[in-house]
């Protein structure tokens, strides 16, 4: 039987989306949670995953099309299935909203002329590599590559977005997010990285380098930053960690790190005070139901927070193989909006670069971000006024003042720390 | 054995028919015979020196040619030879040193090195460029002679000459076809041998002369000995004068014999009896004339000697000046494709 | 050419025809040679009333043999005449092909300057008017890879006077097409009086910025058609009309592509070592880094020839509609 894919609702107050790109044509094959389109907001582009098998048989909006959420966008016929009804009877059943007239005939493979006049290639490999010219205006323009959504067939880059790349300002660049690069399926090629910083020369800005810029200055002018700090002992989380690492690195295959046991106690201090999972707004201050937790990654010069969404439904495990599984598509620039949005609070793993202490810029609109500082090993007054060597973290939360005061804030850090010295091993990963 | 050493070994000691010549033309006669025999030796030799990679002799055709040639108006005809006609450039005009020129493939060559030997040219003189494609220069000839009609020119006509293997291409025929149609002031001179590199006649064709299928053009054809210089100047003339006055074309048959084989890089020993063609050299025209000559009294013994001496001479000369010469530089290969540039994109 | 000579309108048959005419009667040296030519008039009636005004010399009718028609075209020329001989339909050319490759190519170069071949040998080519597998061929490859030839294939009124008038005034061998089925369908102005256009000069018949597009002959008009069309969509295609197939337009094929950076040839011929794949080669070899799309040949299909039903026929033209969609993919690639 034929399925009417409509357009999904991207946000929780998005009425329309545009179809950025199509990843399947008709007559493809596509299985349930496939990505088969790309549809982008004015917020984020995102990947929606099909929601039945079987074969494209009509694609109803074009690319660059903009449609109200609900409307129909394709036409999946499930295996073994009668023929899809025409678009005007889905149509009809009736959203009122205009839909903007398209800007082109519908891109399809070339009408086939016996004459052997050679398709354009329709492989997401072809598509995706890019043209000599490309490769020649990105050199001369310093133009990044991996930071440009392609307006070509099947998303190529194309040159004209290269010289739009170099030409234009941060406010067009919100089409084009940090990981927006329509990445090949196995990227072997480490992206380019940033420039590298030359003393007595100006770095040309990257469009990565320029939406981080306007983002950070947009939280910190939005958000009243305040800040506050817990000293936290690790010993037994660490060794408990110790113990776990390699049978989990050989069982999930992602790595075990401190990462996952911190976001578990976030998530579970974060259901103690939810005004710390929040978010200010004009009509009030929005509690969120759900905890998806942003992890604050370095990528080539440029940070990007992919999100593990729901993290309080998952275990310690569950957000390791989580976590470790979106770091590595993130390395692979293979993200897709669902990983990049929605977040509700952010940690940042600055320990990892050895600061001690950091005052981090609260991720747009959330309540307050957390990081973990490096693990040191210090002498501290334990029980019975013994000094003993112990591994001490700090934990760092930059809050935005609108949404807690200081007594949450602080409730919440000692709430976290309390959970983390508590994480002796006895419970289960 | 060919038709002319049957038609030769017939004939009595011939007695000397002019046909209207002075002495010095015969002597001229001789002289051409004995100068292209000379030069188409030293071709040989130069090759079996290894200092030339290609020879092509014309033993056997020298009477006909020189005849042919003294038939020639210099400075009017136009001549369209094929690559066995030396005797008969030689006879226009073209010199021993044109001749090693090419045989050495030096950039004092006319045609700049570019030609095999023996593909003459040479506009002042009449004769006309020709490729090595068989019969490819007949309708040439055509358009040379319909050329002097089309601008009113008589008393000019078009000699073109061929072998008699040639009479089968297509081009042949229709060249003939076409001058026949439009009357034109043109002589088709064929120097039948009776072979095509190893084909006989008989392969060729399944008349017994070239000339039996002049009828079937509506021209005249006629058959002449082409091992008797006079004969054949004789005939060539009187088809030439026809045409130069408006008659048209005439179809010459001149019944030669190849001594050799087709050039250096054909073996006649696979495919013809040695000993027949050794028995045909008894009707060698050249040691023919010359003795026919000397029993007439129009030269004498020390003339014959000083003749050839000359020739030798006149050879040699041309052969060191010939070999000193340059060959074509290497950016020569780029010129004359086009008047201006040889690039094909501009 | 001045913006405002005067001009008339004619097709592309009586462009040829008066381009004809105004040759013989300004240089008494040019005749013209071929079948049926003369008392008929050429098959197109591109020769009508020739004979009656300028006499069986210059206008001949020849026996029925192609080798001929050019081989003594060629003598002709090589004796100074300026001959004009016509091939009555390209698909008969074969028999002459020795006599154009083997020796008008050639007379310059083998005499090195002695001679030259001043000879324009015209022939109508092309398909689409239920001509079959023997009356609708395109030889343009067979012959453009000789040097030594010129081949020309102008297909408006205008571009036929210009390059037929250089062709005959060229010292060397010219090869003039001519697409039958632009004959009487292909109207335009025309400048009266003589001019010539440079032979090897392309013609850029519409500009564009998005995508280059080269093609000539009848196709030619499709693909303005649909270039026309596609501006209604909002696209911007360039239209240049090679018009010379060899020598071939270096200079204005870059310069196109340099501003589109995207390249579709369109020719009516096989595709297989059609010339297309010479443009190609020069573009990738002269223009790589220029080019943002993969070069796209649209050609006719690697078939012997169209055949005469018309559901064949059509099968083996380039239709506009497959030209447009041609267009429209590579513009969005």
């Amino acid at each position: 039987m034929a399925t009417t894919i409509t357009m999904p609702q991207l946000g929780e107050t998005v009425t329309e989306g545009t179809v950025a790109q199509w990843l399947k044509n008709v007559g493809d094959t596509v299985e349930k949670y496939e990505a088969f389109v790309e549809v982008s907001t004015d917020k984020v582009n995102a990947e929606v995953p099909a929601p039945v098998s079987g074969t494209i048989v009509q694609i109803i909006a074009k690319e660059g099309e903009t449609v109200p959420t609900g409307a129909p966008i394709a036409v999946i016929e499930e295996v073994g299935g009668a023929p899809a009804p025409s678009p005007s009877e889905q149509v009809a059943a009736g959203h009122a909203a205009p839909a903007p007239a398209p800007a082109a005939a519908p891109v399809q493979p070339a009408a086939s002329h016996a004459g052997g006049n050679g398709k354009v290639a329709n492989a997401p490999e072809v598509l995706r590599r890019v043209s000599p010219a490309v490769r020649r205006l990105a050199r001369e323009h310093g133009v990044d590559l991996a930071a440009i959504r392609g307006s070509g067939t099947g998303g190529r880059i194309t040159a004209n977005d290269v010289l739009a790349a170099a030409s234009e300002g941060p406010a067009a660049a919100v089409a084009a997010t940090l990981t927006a690069a329509p990445a090949e399926p196995a990227r072997s090629a480490p992206r380019p990285a940033a420039p590298a910083a030359v003393p007595g020369e100006t770095l040309p800005l990257t469009q990565a380098r320029k939406i981080i810029a306007q983002r950070m200055l947009e939280s910190k002018q939005t958000a009243p930053h305040a800040w506050t700090m817990v000293e936290v002992d690790v010993t037994t989380l660490w060794a408990w960690r110790a113990r776990e690492k390699d049978r989990f690195a050989r069982d999930y295959g992602v790595p075990l790190t401190l990462l996952p046991f911190f976001i578990r106690a976030v998530v579970e201090s974060l259901k103690a005070f939810p005004l710390m999972n929040a978010r200010f707004t004009g009509e009030g201050i929005l509690v969120h139901k759900q905890a998806h937790v942003g992890i604050a990654v370095a990528l080539n010069g440029n940070l990007i927070v992919p999100v593990v969404r729901d993290a309080d439904t998952l275990s310690i495990a569950g957000i390791a193989v989580a976590a470790g599984r979106i770091i590595e598509r993130a390395r692979a620039g293979k993200l897709g909006a669902d990983d990049l949005t929605g977040g509700t609070f952010t940690v940042n793993n600055t320990g990892a670069n050895g600061s001690i202490m950091s005052a981090p810029i609260i991720n747009g609109g959330q309540a307050g971000i957390v990081t973990m500082e490096a693990v040191v090993k210090r002498p501290v007054v334990v029980k019975g006024d013994a000094i003993a060597i112990r591994s001490m973290m700090n934990v760092c939360l930059s809050l935005d003042h609108r949404v807690v005061d200081g007594a949450v804030a602080s409730g919440f850090l000692v709430d976290l720390r309390k959970r983390l010295e508590a994480m002796d091993g006895s419970g289960t990963l | 054995m060919a038709k002319a050493v049957e038609a030769a070994g017939a004939a009595k000691k011939p007695a000397l028919d002019r046909r209207g010549l002075s002495d010095d033309q015969l002597r001229a006669l001789l002289r051409n015979m004995l100068l292209q025999r000379q030069l188409d030796n030293r071709g040989f030799q130069l090759n079996r020196q290894g200092k030339i990679p290609f020879a092509l002799g014309s033993e056997g055709h020298e009477a006909a040619q020189a005849g042919a040639a003294m038939a020639f108006e210099r400075g009017k005809d136009v001549l369209v030879p094929y690559y066995r006609d030396l005797g008969l450039v030689l006879g226009i005009g073209y010199t021993p040193l044109e001749m090693l020129n090419s045989m050495f493939a030096r950039a004092t060559d006319r045609s700049g090195g570019r030609q095999f030997p023996n593909h003459y040219t040479n506009r002042d003189m009449g004769l006309l460029t020709i490729s090595s494609i068989i019969a490819g220069h007949c309708p040439h000839a055509v358009g040379v002679a319909y050329a002097f009609t089309y601008r009113g020119e008589t008393g000019r006509a078009v000699l073109c000459t061929t072998g008699d293997g040639a009479t089968s291409e297509g081009e042949w025929h229709e060249s003939v076809n076409f001058a026949a149609v439009h009357n034109l002031p043109i002589v088709f001179l064929v120097e039948n041998n009776g072979f095509a590199i190893s084909t006989p006649q008989s392969m060729q064709m399944r008349v017994k002369h070239v000339a039996d299928r002049a009828p079937g053009y509506g021209i005249p054809g006629v058959v002449c000995n082409g091992l008797d210089p006079i004969e054949t100047y004789a005939t060539v003339k009187a088809a030439l004068d026809r045409a130069r006055t408006g008659g048209g074309p005439t179809l010459v048959e001149a019944m030669v014999y190849r001594y050799l084989s087709h050039s250096t890089d054909d073996d006649d020993r696979t495919y013809r009896d040695r000993t027949l063609v050794e028995e045909a050299r008894r009707y060698d025209p050249v040691p023919t004339f010359e003795r026919l000559l000397l029993d007439e009294g129009v030269i004498d013994e020390a003339a014959v000697a000083q003749l050839k001496a000359d020739v030798l001479r006149d050879t040699n000369e041309a052969t060191d000046t010939a070999e000193l010469a340059p060959f074509p530089a290497a950016e020569d290969l780029y010129k004359n494709v086009y008047e201006g540039t040889h690039e094909p994109w501009l | 050419m001045a913006v405002s000579a005067p001009t008339k309108t004619m097709n592309n048959v009586e462009a040829v025809r008066e381009t004809l005419h105004d040759a013989l009667v300004r240089d008494e040296r040019t005749l013209i040679m071929g079948e049926d030519v003369g008392a008929r008039g050429n098959v197109f009636l591109i020769t009508k009333g020739f004979l009656e005004e300028f006499g069986p010399k210059r206008i001949i009718d020849t026996p029925l043999a192609e080798a001929s028609i050019v081989g003594v075209a060629v003598g002709m020329a090589m004796e100074g005449l300026r001959p004009i001989a016509e091939i009555q339909f390209a698909d008969f050319i074969y028999p002459a092909f020795n006599q154009i490759v083997g020796e008008a190519a050639k007379t310059r170069y083998r005499s090195n300057g002695d001679y030259t071949c001043p000879l324009v040998i015209r022939t109508p080519y092309g398909g689409g008017v239920r001509g079959a597998l023997s009356h609708s061929v395109s030889i343009e490859a067979l012959f453009y890879h000789v040097p030594g030839l010129k081949i020309l294939a102008p297909s408006t009124p205008a571009d036929i006077k210009g390059l037929l008038t250089a062709a005959i005034e060229d010292p060397d061998p010219v090869l003039f097409l001519e697409h039958k089925k632009t004959y009487r369908s292909v109207k335009g102005e025309v400048p009266e009086g003589y001019y010539t256009i440079p032979i090897g000069k392309a013609d850029v018949k519409k500009q564009g910025s998005q995508l280059t597009v080269v093609s000539y002959g009848y196709n030619l008009h499709q693909a303005l058609d649909a270039a026309t069309r596609l501006e209604d969509e909002g696209l911007s295609v360039e239209v240049i009309d090679l018009r010379s197939i060899r020598p071939m337009d270096r200079t204005t094929i870059l310069e196109s592509l340099r501003k589109t950076r995207k390249l579709l040839i369109i020719h009516e011929d096989n595709k297989f070592g059609g010339i297309g794949a010479e443009i190609s080669a020069m573009v990738v070899e002269e223009a790589f880094f220029d080019l943002d799309a993969p070069i796209r040949r649209l050609c006719g299909p690697d078939v012997p020839a169209m055949g005469y039903a018309q559901p064949l026929e059509e099968e083996f033209m380039i239709s506009t509609d497959a030209m447009a969609q041609a267009m429209r993919d590579l513009v969005a690639f």
